[in-house]
């Protein structure tokens, strides 16, 4: 049964890469834009961006807490889904907080971009404290409703075939929410008067200002959208697997890795790198035994797991690739900005 | 106040502190609190020499530790014979295989012109260089593994006195600080800053995994130490004889001859721990004042002065014909080399390596607060930095325990919001951290003892 085995590997290798890599992808692209749009247009790297993300999903629980105390749920869909706006809302406030109280004085002064940088460090300890103050350290599940779309033993029995390919209802979620969020985005960006004046300021801060463009709306915006992004991508993250303040926290780094391969500053390249950075963590640590088990005939069969690097690396893949994107092409995939 | 004062002042309120917690605590918590204090003022000294004087944020502070701390392994710990003899042919292969390879890249990249012949090789390379220390590596370090894996299962180390170790962490940090910065220190600064803060999570992940080196998250103790056990203090004669002449007033007003020896024994145990730190103290403290001195010897020659011009125009200096990034390269090394000493140090003073306890937190952006709260480009600030700011960091947690106590005075012993406070008053110290660098940016943003302008 020759096309059978053929099918049975790609089956396994959706199951095993493609799906989870599709999902985590979208995840890591919609942090990766909010991390650069605050790149673009407030010019300088947030290193409390993933901590934002914590809080955004703190923020989220809470109301999700809230509102099954209270009854209220989405049938078959997560109840966070509800939640997510109000949130949203927390998160976009609690940021113009912040902006108000800290960084609007080091723009005022025009700061260079690296003080802003360290100044955002404090901000990312402030964060961590308030997130792990008021919902703890510990690991928080806070998904609800219909947990499978296509469960792998369904699928095996109908398709009769050796291997199962499983989708969790978060995966589609994910891949829904992050399309509609990145296509609103873009259309924002690239039709609304709003997001052209948007890009006019990342441009171009000076001509932008002659040209009669409020900056503090620029700002306000860009922290709104910012939260928009980030607590969605937040939530849909721990949807799909769990909420703790540390891995939030580690997130950061894959987050950076992701704008800087695609191109820091260009919405397009967060959204490649993101992507990237995802299917290149996944596909590198799988092992693909299996899969040539079924692809190769029986002599020619691999002894080892056939794994290019370790699971235990799976976290250090986005800084090779970092590395080796900083050495060859050090503006990005898309061209970003370097100011 | 004057800018002159402030050093002194400084210096005073921070003795204060520590004598504080010598008499309400104990001594022994104070000199410990002491001896990491050193030791993190010798990292914020390197992270000053690389921010406050070449303006380079470098966020891999914690990868140049571990590799101070993984040095000190390797250079103290007895050679595994029987891993070498077994394996060691395997791993020399695949390190030989794996420079070739380096080596080749470097060539292809740097000396064909044509991309797509360029390309070609790069990736044959790739794959045979990793095929072939894939044949070789992976039968090797299984081999070194499975040799008495409860206790060693790693390749040992050189079998020298852990002091050594300070030194060649200095080595070892600097080399790799050298491949780093030619890679990165071409980037504009908050790339620098990301791209250190990815390789410092490289070679943590390295140093985890890498079983046959490090032994992983399996952790190396019973390091060998620089110091006197304090069992053999206790057992030695004129230790002995020490103790009981400092305290000799208070062993006479004891009535009975065995209430005096009770009395003595107590007093040995407690010693014997105080002179172990106070050894570790001196030893610390010898190389803070050595690289502190020789800093500042360095800052104030003309390198120094071609450093800070660097960092105040890099386009006047170059236009003077300096070489910016040949002297950016200068200083990230040395900058690099002295975490790693503070990193062997630190492995030192433990006793053991737990490659697990390295967390970006607490050996990156902590340091970075010493140096920016002590008053970046100041040497004698960051010394300052590097005490306060440990200080904080250890007595935050009994402080914050305290002043939940209080705001919860009111509630019933077993209030679920009073739980909820107590239990989470450990992560205030976090909020303190974070407030203390928000605040020292707005309102003191040149430190507490800030950078002197030299004028003629």
């Amino acid at each position: 049964m020759e096309n059978f085995e053929f099918i049975n590997a790609i089956v396994l290798l959706s199951n095993f890469v493609i799906v989870p890599a599709l999902s985590y992808g979208s995840q890591l692209a919609l942090a990766t834009l909010s991390l650069t749009i605050i790149y673009g247009v407030l010019r300088f790297s947030n290193f409390a961006q993933a901590d934002w993300m914590s809080f955004g999903t703190m923020a989220t629980i809470l109301f999700t807490w809230l509102f099954q105390s209270i009854g209220i749920t989405a049938g078959i869909l997560p109840t966070a889904l509800l939640a997510l706006p109000f949130a949203i809302i927390v998160t976009a406030l609690f940021c113009l907080l912040i902006d108000r109280s800290v960084y609007s004085f080091y723009r005022k002064q025009k700061s260079q971009p690296i003080v802003l940088m360290i100044v955002s460090v404090g901000v990312m300890f402030i964060l961590q404290a308030v997130v792990r103050f008021i919902i703890g350290p510990n690991d928080r599940k806070f998904f609800d409703g219909e947990k499978y779309i296509v469960h792998a033993l369904d699928f095996k029995n109908y398709f009769g075939l050796e291997e199962g390919l499983t989708i969790k209802s978060t995966q589609l979620i994910t891949v829904i929410v992050a399309l509609i969020a990145m296509i609103s985005l873009f259309y924002f960006l690239q039709k609304t008067k709003l997001g052209k004046s948007m890009r006019a300021y990342s441009n171009n801060e000076d001509l932008a200002l002659l040209s009669g463009i409020n900056p503090e709306k620029i700002v306000i915006v860009t922290w709104v959208i910012s939260s928009i992004l980030i607590t969605t991508a937040g939530v849909l993250y721990g949807l799909d697997k769990s909420f703790k303040p540390f891995t939030y926290f580690n997130l950061l780094l894959p987050m950076f890795a992701a704008a800087i391969v695609g191109g820091i500053g260009s919405p397009v390249g967060a959204v490649i790198g993101g992507y990237v950075i995802a299917f290149s963590e996944i596909t590198l640590t799988y092992a693909y035994k299996k899969f040539f088990v079924y692809l190769l005939p029986e002599n020619l069969e691999p002894s080892g797991l056939m794994q290019v690097l370790s699971t235990d690396y799976k976290f250090a893949i986005s800084f090779i690739i970092l590395v080796i994107v900083l050495i060859v092409r050090p503006t990005g995939i898309v061209r970003g900005k370097i100011i | 106040m004057s800018e002159d004062l402030r050093a002194p002042v400084a210096f005073t309120v921070m003795a204060v502190l520590l004598a504080i917690v010598g008499f309400t605590q104990s001594w022994s918590v104070s000199l410990s609190v002491i001896n990491l204090c050193i030791i993190s003022s010798i990292m914020a000294i390197g992270v000053n020499l690389q921010w406050g004087y070449g303006g380079l944020f470098n966020a891999g502070v914690m990868g140049f530790t571990a590799l101070g701390g993984l040095t000190a392994v390797l250079v103290s710990h007895d050679p595994i014979y029987e891993a070498w003899d077994k394996a060691g042919v395997g791993i020399a292969i695949s390190a030989i295989i794996f420079i070739l390879s380096i080596t080749a890249l470097v060539f292809v990249f740097r000396n064909i012109e044509n991309k797509q012949i360029r390309n070609t090789l790069i990736i044959l390379i790739i794959v045979f260089g990793l095929i072939g220390i894939n044949n070789f590596y992976g039968p090797s370090i299984d081999i070194i593994e499975s040799i008495n894996p409860a206790k060693t299962g790693f390749l040992g180390g050189l079998g020298l006195p852990i002091i050594f170790s300070w030194l060649i962490a200095a080595v070892v940090a600097g080399l790799v600080a050298w491949v780093i910065g030619k890679i990165t220190l071409r980037l504009r600064s908050d790339y620098l800053a990301i791209a250190t803060l990815g390789i410092s999570e490289i070679v943590i992940a390295v140093v985890k995994h890498e079983d046959w080196l490090s032994r992983g998250v399996k952790n190396v103790s019973g390091l060998d130490r620089p110091v006197p056990y304090e069992i053999e203090l206790q057992q030695s004669e004129w230790f002995l004889n020490l103790v009981e002449s400092i305290n000799f007033s208070k062993l006479e007003a004891m009535q009975s001859l065995s209430s005096r020896q009770d009395l003595l024994n107590d007093l040995v145990i407690d010693s014997s721990g105080i002179f172990v730190k106070l050894c570790y103290a001196g030893l610390f403290f010898s190389v803070l004042l050595l690289i502190f001195y020789l800093s500042q010897l360095a800052l104030n020659s003309p390198w120094g002065r071609m450093l800070r011009a660097i960092r105040d125009n890099e386009e006047a200096a170059s236009a003077m014909g300096k070489n910016i990034f040949a002297q950016h390269l200068q200083i990230f090394i040395i900058g690099s080399a002295i975490i790693g000493i503070a990193g062997a140090m630190l492995t030192t003073l433990d006793g053991q390596f737990t490659p697990g306890s390295y967390r970006p937190l607490r050996f990156t952006f902590i340091i970075w607060l010493m140096v920016i709260i002590g008053g970046s480009g100041n040497n004698l600030g960051s010394i300052f930095g590097g005490f306060f700011i440990w200080f904080i960091w250890i007595e935050a947690e009994p402080l914050s325990i305290g002043f939940m106590n209080m705001l919860a005075g009111g509630l019933e012993y077993d209030n679920p919001l009073r739980m909820h406070l107590l239990g989470s008053a450990a992560h205030l110290r976090l909020f303190i951290m974070g407030l203390l660098l928000l605040l020292a940016l707005r309102f003191m943003p040149r430190g507490v003892i800030p950078e002197k302008i030299q004028k003629k």
